[in-house]
């Protein structure tokens, strides 16, 4: 497939394109948030409870006179930072797990795949929310916790690829002339099976996104940065006499994870692109 | 009839695998936690001298080799035995039993409700496929996807409850009403809707979106064209033909997706100050009571698996085949 081809297939779908766009102004957002709203998003810039479109305080103040737009800016990054990670995290865990799997096949597979349902089974909010309280908040913690609860799915989808491509005359054809297992699995299959992968990756962090804002508005957020769930969960309580304080982090997140789920279906579009058209 | 019971002694020993993983997880857990166990226990206690930590350490066993500690564990839950809440000064069942009512209500009700409202918002976009309500019902539920489920909570408690004033915006019930029978339950309803529908409203556009897909791909197949062909009406066809096998694959993920609605009324019950397990959760989290979060932990896992029974039952009553086959 070609460059053109793949844009061409992703520009099709107007509400990808949508969601690329929105995509992009979080990022921005998330870049320059140090050059629109200088300073420490924690300390007191206006008075406190003011309005938005009030003095200086575009989407208002919270109880401690915190300025509410520089929150989000300074919020989008540790959104997409944590999103990003666990996600990449969760992708080396699941796609290894499944790649063994499916490229041993027989009791190794069988292993790898009941403990990849046992970990379904588990509620994964509440283990993450375990993981995270047990070994205190912080960056880390959290990324961790959130790649632990969310691997499985990758592990199935990457394990269906390679079980299907294990047969294929071509990794045949690489056994036959002697290349060891590992270099079949990265050089060979890998490569092959990468469009499923990337499509549910890039879903997948909207996921860890809305994950890490759960356990921020629970209070398990990294004390020392600034979160969208955390905005709102500070607020939550404030919301009969100050409802911006919780509404605008609440947007910010629902805009960023809508945009990635539209960039996602696109990649889905583009990467495959017989079933899009199939799909009508 | 032989089919069933195989399929649930398959289940039952599945079941058992997983709550033993989840006892002897939860035991590492409290291990791997930073600072010995019976510091911690000190800790929450109130009181850190050297001999009283020495008495607990002794008292609970930590003197003794871990696996050793392991076997005394599993034996104490066998028995029903989770711990005991330090700052609640209960044994952490207690606590437990106590709460499990109210959030079995809420995630039972949910879990019907989207099941129910997502199958029939997904076949009326299905049979509508291309008009503007399929769209419509598109863009909800890639909103209903996007929308963290506490903030959605937020928002409806702050429309219907502060601002219109027609439902309670937290709580169980009236507290000094002194309701009894019909009008309790009525009360306890009243406060259950704002909970249920937040709860409800994002698995409900999950499963719309896949009863679309599903009932769309049905469509195509043989089956529905012999149907066509023996001339039954579009109705009979879309409901008896069409979504009674397209239902089949949503209910397969309603069942894998059970463990996450559960872990999502922490948040509901959090905002909604709904006395169950997952304000309990919340709590805990505050107080840093670990021996209630892990018995949260086990509780929460047993609900998964008896959902995850309950939707092999629901699938066993559409596609009776499921019986023999399995």
């Amino acid at each position: 497939m070609t460059n053109r081809d793949f844009w061409r297939g992703f520009a099709r779908n107007k509400g990808a394109v949508l969601g690329l766009l929105l995509l992009l102004a979080v990022m921005a957002l998330a870049a320059f948030a140090d050059i629109l709203f200088p300073g420490d998003p924690w300390e007191m810039a206006t008075a406190p409870f003011q309005p938005p479109l009030s003095g200086d305080a575009l989407l208002g103040s919270d109880m401690l006179g915190r300025d509410i737009a520089a929150g989000i800016a300074h919020g989008a990054r540790v959104s997409l930072v944590i999103g990003l990670i666990s996600t990449a995290v969760a992708l080396l865990i699941g796609v290894t797990l499944g790649a063994v799997a499916g490229f041993h096949g027989g009791w190794v597979d069988d292993a790898v795949m009941r403990f990849t349902e046992l970990f379904q089974t588990i509620p994964n909010f509440v283990l993450a929310v375990v993981l995270v309280a047990i070994f205190t908040p912080s960056l880390t913690t959290i990324v961790i916790a959130i790649a632990v609860v969310s691997w499985p799915p990758l592990a199935r989808l990457a394990r269906a690829e390679f079980l299907s491509l294990r047969s294929r005359e071509f990794v045949q054809a690489a056994v036959t002339t002697g290349q060891s297992n590992l270099t079949i699995i990265l050089r060979q299959i890998l490569p092959n099976s990468l469009s499923p992968i990337i499509v549910s990756a890039s879903l997948m962090v909207a996921t860890a996104i809305l994950l890490e804002s759960s356990l921020s508005f629970l209070g398990l957020g990294d004390p020392n940065a600034m979160s969208w769930g955390y905005m709102v969960g500070a607020a939550r309580t404030m919301i009969r006499q100050a409802w911006w304080m919780s509404f605008f982090p609440g947007i910010a997140i629902v805009l960023t994870v809508l945009s990635l789920n539209l960039v996602g279906e696109g990649l889905n579009d583009a990467l495959n692109p017989k079933l899009a058209r199939s799909r009508g | 009839m032989l089919g069933l019971a195989q399929l649930f002694a398959g289940r039952l020993v599945k079941a058992a695998a997983i709550l033993i993983t989840i006892v002897v997880l939860n035991f590492l857990l409290v291990h791997a936690a930073p600072g010995d166990p019976a510091m911690v226990m000190a800790g929450e206690a109130g009181a850190a001298d050297e001999q009283f930590v020495a008495q607990l350490r002794a008292q609970f066993g930590l003197d003794r080799p871990l696996t050793e500690q392991l076997a005394t564990y599993v034996g104490k839950v066998v028995q029903g035995d989770l711990g005991y809440s330090y700052r609640q000064q209960r044994p952490v069942w207690d606590i437990l039993w106590e709460r499990l009512p109210a959030t079995l209500l809420l995630t039972l009700t949910a879990f019907l409700l989207s099941l129910a409202l997502g199958v029939l918002l997904g076949a009326f976009a299905a049979v509508q496929v291309g008009r503007w309500s399929d769209s419509a019902i598109t863009v909800l539920a890639l909103l209903a996807y996007a929308t963290p489920i506490y903030w959605t909570g937020l928002m409806l408690s702050l429309l219907f409850a502060v601002e219109l004033g027609w439902l309670p915006a937290f709580g169980y019930e009236t507290i000094g009403a002194g309701y009894t029978g019909l009008d309790h339950a009525l009360d306890v309803a009243r406060h259950m809707v704002l909970p249920v529908v937040t709860l409800a409203l994002f698995y409900m556009a999950a499963y719309a979106r896949l009863t679309r897909a599903s009932m769309l791909e049905v469509r195509g197949q043989d089956f529905v064209k012999t149907a066509r062909a023996k001339g039954l009406g579009p109705l009979r066809i879309e409901t008896r033909h069409v979504l009674r096998n397209a239902i089949l694959p949503v209910i397969t993920v309603a069942g894998i997706q059970a463990g996450q609605l559960v872990g999502g009324s922490i948040l509901i019950e959090t905002v909604f100050a709904w006395p169950g397990i997952g304000r309990l959760a919340f709590e805990a989290v505050l107080q840093r009571d670990y021996q209630v979060l892990l018995g949260i932990f086990l509780v929460t896992s047993v609900m998964v698996i008896l959902f995850n029974i309950l939707t092999d039952l629901l699938y066993g009553l559409i596609d009776p085949r499921i019986q023999v086959a399995r």
